[in-house]
């Protein structure tokens, strides 16, 4: 009989390497050296989801120099839908692609963050686009940020919500650093009209993160 | 009578294939005849001709012949030649099929040809019956006749195989029958100087199974029927819908050299991205 | 994309898919030719090579279905160009009878097949390994099929370079076997130098043609018949042919036409052979795995080594001729060899096969919901069973 779940996984689950432990106030989401660390990205179909899995796994991946395994689920729909990008990063092998317990977990529809932040590790992170959240949910602290009202406001298109999302990940979380990001952005629009306003947007989240660290620290 | 008969030799592999699997009577040694002639007439090297068919009594005409010669699977002749044509551009392709093989089986590859207006030749041998297996109704077949799958009259009412690659978009579309072998030389000559996906159909006899069930087993009596029945399409542009009943409309329906071809459409893609890219 | 990013020692890396990995893979191998019809989850490889063959001189062109796909890539063949086409598992059945096809005639293809969950429409969107025993015994009659897997980003390039290899240097199509999750998934992918790649050529006639014997059965009995327009005026035909290519019906010349076809994989095996091993050399327990399942056994192995059992594993990187003989080597000292699959059990049939005259204990761990296997998965099965 096939088994499934993943309560006894004793791979699937991070190993007390993040620096000071539990107690100590922590600096840094992402440890320097990590045998698990997994990241979600969730919302619907249609809103950039798996495009902001794979940007984030490539600055992540060639930038920074991590090892990063993305996979996605999605449904049979190009446009609504639930949609989810894994990003595993690992300083060894990545044996299994999918997210176990995120370790964060960034959601763009209500839906998306009902359904994921309950499976979020106590001490992990969840950011949430404030239109997603009635209720609290999960054991992790939830961050809620203005991604789409901002994307809309700023820029008239609430498609680069997520590359806001993108910047503010840099500058508030540490996952990925603020250059590698950006070639990636720049790598993915280049020579196409949405550059400027991608790598505008990309500012924009990263001085966003600047101001939530300010006021919310990890 | 004597240099056609060896004219014709220098084409064939009469050497190591002879006698074909061709019934005494049938109609496709006929038309591999006019072929030969056309090709010869052309004077297209034997090196630069691809011969492809798939599978029945016709897809055999491949074996006897000099050519680059590749007999496939039923009914996707058409495919392969279509990867034959676009890797060797150059290559003068031809697709012999039969009515069962080419309209049934390859009758989505025969529209999506038709519709691409790739240059390929295919000349179309209609007996109205599946011969190698054994005389089984065929899309062709018409109303009423007789098969071994139809041993009450054939209820499945027949394609019309000019119409449908005119309605596909084929960009040479000729109609002949066995009996009017200098038509088929001639129609087969155009299609193959056409630049463009082209199709001639022949109408054919097998007197071994389409005449021997539906009462004309004497090969002689269906060429006979042939010629009495064939209208030419002038002719026939005169005549009512009744009058054309069970009639064969012969001629070139349509000869269209505006509509790009597919294979130069390809190449030009390529020439200006390769040179895009440095030629790489 | 353009290739901006480079490694210290100048290669190429991409953060890409597993599809589009082969798409570089076939390039890199010199394929010039791909007919494709969209399928998920292989549509990636399709739209990758639509946008790179024409860069290269290479032609792409969707076709109307799957049988026609590999039809136009066997007549490609048959006029000398390398070519590929990319499918899924409705699409794999569409086209077995064409594959057939290219057995009998000898002519190279490869074909990438990213499996997904069935039997018919089944999971377009998830993983599975069901086409396991399709890419052996897929098309009628008798033959012996070649397979190649990949586990990663990096292998799905590597395994597509080596399948057009084996296919040209073989005559025979190829089958490369990703599933779902490899094909979908993203990872760096550090590209070859041209330098550095092998590629097998288009064999030539040697000859003059009024000596060509294109179906000829020489000592490694492969058979290289010649790219159209080359001067080479012969048969081509699916059906049982002599050595000129001739339909035959002699009883001598049928047997050693399907004689041959075997022989000319069997004695090849073990340049077709590709695996890995981890921890095999005091191995009680041995792992046998290929793709997506392989990464799930590898963590298992990692983490039962870790707890001090005997474990090892034997990583397939070909799947077809099995390799029997990296098995019976790896398989040394277990007692207990499991197999894990993303299917019902289809690798486990050539394992039992190959571990017939031993006592070894074959065991199947399976998972078949369209997720892929855990390492956790495999470890509970390990210590339920010993």
């Amino acid at each position: 009989m096939p088994r499934q779940g993943s309560q006894n996984s004793s791979t699937g689950r991070r190993t007390g390497t993040r620096p000071g432990g539990k107690k100590n106030k922590r600096t840094k989401l992402l440890p320097d050296r990590v045998e698990r660390f997994e990241i979600r990205i969730s919302g619907a179909g249609g809103q950039g989801i798996i495009s902001t899995g794979m940007l984030l796994g490539e600055a992540i991946a060639l930038g920074d120099g991590r090892n990063v395994s993305q996979s996605q689920a999605y449904g049979p729909e190009a446009r609504g839908g639930a949609t989810r990008a894994d990003l595993i990063i690992s300083d060894g092998d990545i044996f299994f692609p999918e997210c176990h317990e995120p370790d964060l977990l960034v959601a763009f529809t209500t839906e998306a963050y009902e359904k994921h932040a309950p499976s979020v590790k106590p001490d992990g992170l969840i950011i949430a686009d404030e239109s997603a959240v009635d209720i609290v949910m999960g054991n992790a602290r939830t961050v809620k940020v203005p991604f789409i009202k901002l994307a809309e406001k700023e820029f008239g298109h609430p498609i680069v919500a997520n590359i806001i999302a993108l910047g503010f990940l840099a500058t508030y979380t540490g996952i990925v650093s603020e250059k590698s990001i950006r070639e990636a952005v720049e790598d993915r629009f280049a020579g196409t009209k949405y550059l400027d306003m991608n790598l505008k947007a990309l500012e924009a989240g990263f001085k966003l993160g600047k101001e939530y660290a300010k006021k919310y620290p990890l | 009578m004597a240099t056609q008969l060896s004219e014709i030799h220098e084409y064939l592999r009469w050497r190591k294939r002879f006698p074909t699997v061709w019934c005494a009577g049938c109609g496709i040694g006929t038309i591999m005849n006019n072929m030969l002639h056309a090709i010869h007439d052309l004077q297209i090297p034997k090196d630069d001709i691809a011969l492809i068919s798939g599978i029945g009594c016709s897809s055999r005409m491949p074996i006897y012949v000099d050519f680059n010669t590749l007999h496939t699977t039923h009914g996707r002749a058409l495919p392969f030649a279509i990867g034959v044509k676009l890797a060797r551009p150059e290559m003068t392709v031809i697709v012999v099929s039969g009515d069962g093989d080419g309209l049934a089986i390859g009758g989505n590859h025969f529209i999506h040809a038709c519709r691409r207006n790739i240059d390929i030749t295919m000349i179309l041998i209609n007996n109205s019956i599946y011969g190698m297996t054994g005389g089984q109704v065929a899309p062709t077949t018409p109303l009423g006749a007789r098969a071994h799958t139809a041993p009450y009259g054939n209820i499945d009412p027949p394609f019309d195989a000019v119409e449908l690659a005119l309605a596909a978009g084929a960009t040479f579309v000729a109609r002949s029958t066995t009996y009017h072998i200098i038509q088929n030389i001639n129609y087969i000559k155009k299609a193959l100087q056409h630049k463009g996906f082209s199709v001639v159909e022949i109408i054919s006899q097998c007197p071994t199974l389409y005449g021997r069930l539906n009462g004309i087993p004497d090969p002689r009596d269906m060429l006979l029927w042939e010629k009495e029945n064939a209208v030419p399409l002038a002719k026939a542009k005169k005549m009512s819908p009744e009058e054309l009943k069970g009639k064969i409309i012969t001629g070139i329906f349509r000869e269209d050299t505006q509509k790009p071809e597919y294979t130069e459409q390809v190449y030009e893609l390529i020439r200006k991205l390769s040179k895009s890219n440095g030629g790489k | 994309m353009p290739l901006n990013r480079f490694t210290k020692d100048g290669h190429p890396i991409k953060f890409v898919q597993g599809n589009e990995a082969v798409v570089w893979g076939a390039i890199h191998a010199g394929c010039r030719f791909f007919a494709g019809y969209p399928i998920t989850p292989s549509t990636e490889i399709a739209e990758g090579m639509a946008r790179e063959l024409p860069k290269v001189g290479g032609v792409f062109i969707q076709m109307e279905d799957e049988i026609g796909s590999i039809a136009a890539i066997i007549g490609a063949s048959a006029a000398g160009a390398k070519a590929m086409t990319a499918t899924s598992g409705p699409g794999f059945s569409l086209m077995q009878e064409n594959i057939g096809y290219a057995y009998m005639t000898q002519l190279p293809i490869v074909i990438v097949d990213v499996q997904r969950g069935g039997p018919s429409t089944g999971l377009p969107t998830k993983l599975s390994q069901g086409d396991t025993m399709q890419a052996r015994w897929g098309t009628h009659g008798d033959y012996t099929a070649v397979a190649l897997a990949a586990s990663s980003v990096q292998e799905a390039y590597e395994a597509t370079i080596r399948a057009f290899n084996l296919a040209c240097k073989l005559s025979t199509p190829v089958i490369v076997l990703l599933d779902e999750l490899i094909g979908h998934m993203r990872e760096k992918l550090v590209l070859k130098k041209p330098e550095e790649i092998h590629e097998e050529p288009r064999s030539f006639p040697t000859v003059p043609p009024e000596w060509y014997l294109p179906y000829d059965i020489p000592s490694d009995f492969i058979a290289h018949p010649s790219p159209f327009g080359e001067g080479y005026r012969y048969s081509i035909t699916g059906l049982t042919h002599d050595r000129a290519g001739f339909p035959t019906s002699i009883s001598a010349e049928i047997t050693e036409r399907l004689e041959a076809l075997r022989e000319k994989i069997v004695v090849h095996k073990q340049e077709i052979w590709d695996w890995k091993e981890y921890y095999t050399g005091d191995a009680r327990i041995l792992i046998v795995a290929y793709g997506s399942a392989a990464r799930a056994a590898r963590g298992a192995v990692e983490h039962l080594r870790r707890k001090r059992f005997k474990a090892g594993f034997l990583e397939l990187k070909s799947i077809w001729p099995f390799p029997d003989g990296p098995l019976l080597s790896a398989a040394k000292h277990a007692k207990y060899v499991f197999v894990a699959e993303n299917c019902m059990g289809q690798l486990i049939h050539p394992v039992k096969e190959a571990l017939a005259g031993t006592h070894i204990r074959v065991v199947s761990v399976t998972r078949y919901d369209g997720h892929p296997l855990e390492p956790a998965q495999i470890v509970h099965a390990i210590k339920e069973e010993i």
